[in-house]
């Protein structure tokens, strides 16, 4: 496919690599943000094709590992009650709640539908009005137009058995607070490239200033990413700290304004919990109170029961690149992609589900 | 989640109060929201996510990269260009 084959161009990645071998000097711990990008980096084993000095650690770009435990459990509540039709991306429905999961819930007959877009969600609440039909909206900048444009269409058609469960990140906030955590370790980051298409990279501008530490946007591809490696390479051999932008064929500036505008018009900036690793201050998105008749916690009253992970996880320390999957004694023996302890292990962005798939012998962190 | 995946937009059309096309993926067409990229015409290329394009592809941009990138390639490479193959098993 055009855009896609070129940039898996063996004879161009193998280049990539010994530029950056011959370019190299200094030992480099470089954080991939999203987690497609940590799928094709296991996939194709990009990290051993990278001289040894360079270590890859995973960030915690994955959406549904970083969907908080009580957003999963009111899910699993709604989904549950038989006036409501639980619509979902597939990815969350072997998520683990604290009792139970979605998958689980389906199979004991409640109604809950798996969609690939926002835009089918809304057409289940049009084809079954005499239905509740709730939405559950997660996921990073990338996704918030689509889900904001549900709602917005939802309200603009009088669709009016509509609403969204929201759990929407950001990802400027994580690497402000990964960067201020003292265990980081992160000399420089490939930012999310299908992030920045929706939000530009202005606002990351300031964290390459305030932190010294280079950032390049960076595309999913492996030529991509070793490309978007290079540049970081370059920049910190010379004590270099800026913005780049790798991905240029998607990725502009200021972003795409239509998609921006109608997230703004939707939702607003709020504090937001982030699975194993806390709340982060303004770094979630809610629905703007104008469109509060689409808000699925204020239309059912949903409260929110403080939950526990299962003590043996460490998936908070895999998505802020503290640990490496395969760092857990559970990994690929009590946890798997059938059977997972966290969500890292569920998703096809997971970090911990890119090892077991790809690799599961591979050796912890350095 | 946050994949997209450039396709090819073949026909467009604005449905109420939606623009949506018919957009080839290699072998498959599907449906796709276009609402985001109003610029976006029949022939371009969009990457798409969750069914709604977020971009048009830039191809000039790509083009020009995509050339220093082979160009990389080919000096680095013992192969000639043509027999570039594709890492991996995908």
């Amino acid at each position: 496919m055009k855009y896609l084959d070129e940039y898996r161009d063996a004879r161009i990645a193998r280049a990539l690599a010994a530029e950056i071998a011959r370019e190299v000097r200094g030992n480099w711990v470089l954080m991939e943000i999203c987690g497609g990008q940590t799928h094709t980096i296991m996939r194709y084993g990009l990290d051993e094709l990278l001289p040894r000095n360079i270590e890859l650690v995973h960030g915690p770009g994955c959406p549904v590992c970083v969907t908080p435990l009580e957003t999963i459990d009111k899910a699993i509540e709604l989904a549950a009650r038989r006036d409501v039709i639980l619509v979902s991306y597939g990815d969350m429905l072997r998520v683990p709640g604290s009792q139970t999961d979605l998958f689980t819930v389906k199979a004991q007959g409640g109604a809950v539908r798996v969609v690939y877009s926002p835009a089918e969600a809304l057409k289940v609440a049009r084809q079954n009005p005499e239905c509740k039909v709730v939405f559950l909206a997660i996921g990073f900048e990338t996704t918030a137009p689509a889900n904001a444009m549900a709602v917005w269409q939802a309200r603009r058609e009088k669709v009016g058995n509509f609403s969204v469960l929201v759990s929407h990140v950001l990802v400027p906030p994580a690497i402000r607070a990964l960067m201020t955590s003292p265990d980081c370790r992160v000399n420089g980051f490939i930012a999310p490239g299908h992030v920045c298409t929706v939000m530009g990279y202005e606002e990351y501008e300031s964290l390459a200033r305030d932190f010294r530490v280079p950032i390049v946007v960076g595309g999913f591809e492996p030529v991509d990413l070793l490309e978007a490696v290079l540049m970081l390479v370059r920049q910190l051999e010379t004590r270099d700290a800026h913005v780049e932008n790798q991905y240029v064929r998607s990725v502009n500036y200021r972003g795409n304004l239509p998609a921006q505008r109608v997230v703004q018009e939707v939702f607003e900036l709020a504090d937001q919990k982030w699975r194993g690793i806390g709340p982060i201050p303004n770094s979630g998105l809610r629905v703007r109170e104008e469109y509060g008749d689409y808000d699925a916690s204020r239309i059912f009253g949903l409260e929110t029961i403080a939950a526990e992970e299962p003590a043996e996880c460490i998936s908070a320390k895999v998505l802020q690149g503290l640990k490496k999957p395969t760092d857990c004694p559970a990994f690929g023996m009590r946890c798997t992609p059938q059977n997972p302890l966290g969500a890292p292990m569920v998703s096809s962005e997971g970090a911990c589900a890119a090892y077991y798939n790809y690799r599961r012998t591979a050796i912890g962190s350095r | 989640m946050c994949l997209a995946i450039p396709g090819k937009i073949l026909s467009s059309e604005e449905l109420g109060l939606a623009r949506t096309g018919r957009v080839q993926f290699g072998g498959i067409v599907r449906e796709v929201r276009l609402d985001f990229v109003p610029e976006a015409q029949t022939g371009d290329y969009v990457m798409v996510h969750v069914g709604f394009a977020i971009s048009k592809v830039d191809e000039a941009e790509a083009k020009r990269t995509y050339q220093l990138l082979a160009e990389m390639g080919a000096l680095e490479g013992e192969l000639p260009p043509e027999e570039a193959s594709e890492l991996g098993n995908s």
